[in-house]
């Protein structure tokens, strides 16, 4: 499903986070919002699901997202994760998953008891890989497998655009490569926007790359079009030399 | 490799023990007046399985629940002073303060049915109402404790202030009968301790069903990551809402059977010391286990009477040491120390069973 933003602004008592961006993120491809921090790639997840308010429009199907409450757009189709992975971490990865699937139940089925693993859960858990571990408390899970599991949530909710904020980020090289499989196996249904540093990560799954500088978009296009575009090069290189070090050596760590 | 897994272990055999003794072992062996004691911390312990879901489960202190058990309370009081003066009588104490005349909004209370219907529908009323202002403003932590207390304590003040229709300080007492059954009589007053245990043991029963339901997966769920919850599609505001108005209702029946089992009720039973008395037992059972709640409930009542027998005035020090102890080392509650000693259990028998494994 597409989503479709249009001169989206976003401020915060004067200091404009977002300034008038436009983008089309479509289904089938995955996504990625790059740029350096304080460029607005956050926030612009936040203005898309109700966490922070924005002028503009964000057309998905008939409505617009920005004003809407976040329980409404996440059952509208429109997903989302946090940098933090944010887990029920006392209870069970069956039952954390079990709640996202709350949103295609009538509300009364809250009074009653869940009996057995529902099919959407039990796929999901197939495929972020978590079917071994489905009885353990979420908080013994690894920050990886927490990451994946914020991810079936989203699977199980059958959200349509899924907004995922660094799910790389803190990963092992092993995790990252698996990270990356999981969003290509589930990206040809749906509409995957992956917000991340790593810019290794970003050349090896990105079908599209949206930079963001300022709070604005300054390129758009593919991997390896973003890697020759002047102004991406000036931005990174010019402003921020000491970023890009400083993510080589988080990426070395 | 870790073996913790989260499993429903049976609490059906903590509350079959519960059950044996409330219902058999303590009319076998308690004196009528010990019986009616421990009917009384029944009601505390009503009103406190509520407050084990509010607060256990849901992370609401709420602080103010005497408000509810007074809606209740009173309610009742209201209904058996009425009861007493009989058809288009005036309540005696009115007599005496006012103008002899029964205020309009006393006069439902002539009947019984209605004065069950108040009971049971004014908290969900009051409670759901002031849940919505509250929840839907995104209000926690400590400013919604603040808040629950300050209205407990601004009613009983108002209590105190309408003598003429509520008995003021005194409040209301002198009951004589109870839905036609004369409170003066030992053999009525062992029923309404029957009635008593038995609605603890049925709310205890009724959380049981609350905790596995996926409401009350989800109720942790809020308590644990409230702005997480919004991202699954749901408004915590709602979850919370029920959990607190169940709460209400459950504080306002153990405040309905007070009345007749203790036989007065006056601002001093809803205001922020009473609030706080009902906190304390959740807080030594364990708020977030199933039976805590109402085992804290009974035996921090059992020991408010022994100790205030032994050391007269001294109850309130206790409380304070009471909560400072459970807060610095045993957060879970008494509940907690069940479940410590149910692993080093578990870890004595793992190493025997896996050796009859290996055999």
């Amino acid at each position: 499903m597409t989503l479709t933003v249009n001169d989206l602004r976003v401020e915060f008592d004067g200091f404009v986070a977002i300034d008038g961006v436009s983008l089309t993120l479509e289904p089938g491809r995955l996504h990625f919002l790059i740029g350096p921090n304080g460029a607005g790639k956050t926030t612009l997840v936040d203005a898309l699901t109700g966490l922070a308010t924005g002028s503009g429009e964000a057309r998905y199907r008939t409505r617009d997202l920005l004003g809407l409450a976040s329980h409404t757009i996440t059952r509208l189709g429109v997903g989302r994760t946090f940098q933090t992975a944010t887990v029920f971490e006392e209870l069970s990865v069956l039952q954390n998953l079990d709640i996202a699937a709350g949103v295609h139940r009538p509300r009364w089925r809250l009074m009653l008891p869940r009996r057995g693993t529902p099919e959407r859960v039990a796929e999901a858990l197939e495929t972020v890989g978590l079917t071994a571990l489905a009885d353990r408390p979420a908080g013994v899970l690894s920050h990886g497998q927490k990451q994946w599991l914020e991810i079936g949530m989203l699977l199980v909710q059958n959200s349509a655009v899924m907004l995922l904020d660094e799910p790389v980020a803190g990963m092992s090289a092993e995790e990252r490569e698996e990270t990356g499989e999981l969003l290509r196996r589930i990206s040809p249904e749906r509409t995957v926007v992956v917000i991340e540093h790593d810019m290794d990560f970003v050349r090896r799954f990105a079908d599209v790359v949206t930079v963001l500088h300022a709070g604005k978009v300054i390129a758009e296009g593919s991997a390896a079009e973003i890697r020759e575009d002047a102004e991406v090069q000036r931005v990174y290189l010019g402003d921020t030399v000491a970023d890009m070090t400083e993510t080589r050596a988080e990426e070395s760590a | 490799m870790k073996t913790s897994k989260i499993k429903h272990s049976s609490p059906y055999a903590g509350w079959l023990l519960l059950a044996i003794a409330l219902l058999v072992l303590a009319p076998a062996v308690l004196s009528d007046f010990r019986l009616g004691l421990l009917a009384k911390y029944c009601c505390y312990a009503i009103a406190a399985v509520g407050i084990g879901l509010a607060w256990g489960r849901g992370g609401m202190l709420v602080l103010g629940q005497g408000l509810y058990f007074g809606l209740g309370a009173y309610a009742m009081a209201m209904h058996l002073k009425l009861a007493d003066a009989g058809p288009g009588g005036v309540p005696d104490f009115m007599a005496l303060y006012g103008d002899a005349a029964v205020p309009w909004w006393w006069e439902p209370l002539r009947s019984g049915a209605v004065a069950v219907v108040v009971i049971l529908v004014l908290p969900v009323i009051v409670a759901g109402l002031l849940g919505l202002a509250v929840f839907k403003r995104r209000i926690k932590g400590a400013y919604f404790a603040i808040l629950s207390q300050a209205l407990a304590a601004a009613f009983a003040i108002l209590l105190i202030g309408q003598v003429k229709t509520t008995g003021g300080a005194n409040g209301l007492n002198n009951f004589q009968g109870f839905f036609g059954y004369a409170l003066f009589d030992p053999a009525n007053k062992r029923m309404l301790y029957f009635v008593a245990a038995g609605i603890l043991l049925v709310s205890i029963l009724a959380m049981a069903w609350l905790h596995r339901s996926r409401f009350g997966e989800l109720l942790v769920a809020v308590r644990d990551g409230e702005e997480r919850v919004r991202f699954l599609g749901t408004d915590p505001a709602n979850v919370k809402l029920a959990a607190y108005v169940v709460a209400a209702v459950l504080a306002s029946v153990g405040g309905a059977l007070f009345v007749p089992i203790a036989g007065i009720v006056s601002p001093d039973d809803v205001g922020v010391v009473a609030s706080i008395g009902l906190l304390a037992g959740v807080a030594l059972g364990g708020r977030a286990s199933l039976l805590g709640p109402a085992v804290g409930a009974l035996l921090v009542g059992y020991a408010e009477t022994s100790l205030s027998e032994a050391f007269p005035g001294s109850w309130s020090y206790f409380q304070g040491a009471l909560f400072v102890l459970v807060i610095l080392l045993l957060p879970g509650g008494l509940a907690q120390l069940v479940g410590m000693a149910k692993r080093t259990v578990a870890h004595r028998e793992r190493p025997a069973l896996e050796e009859a494994a290996a055999r």
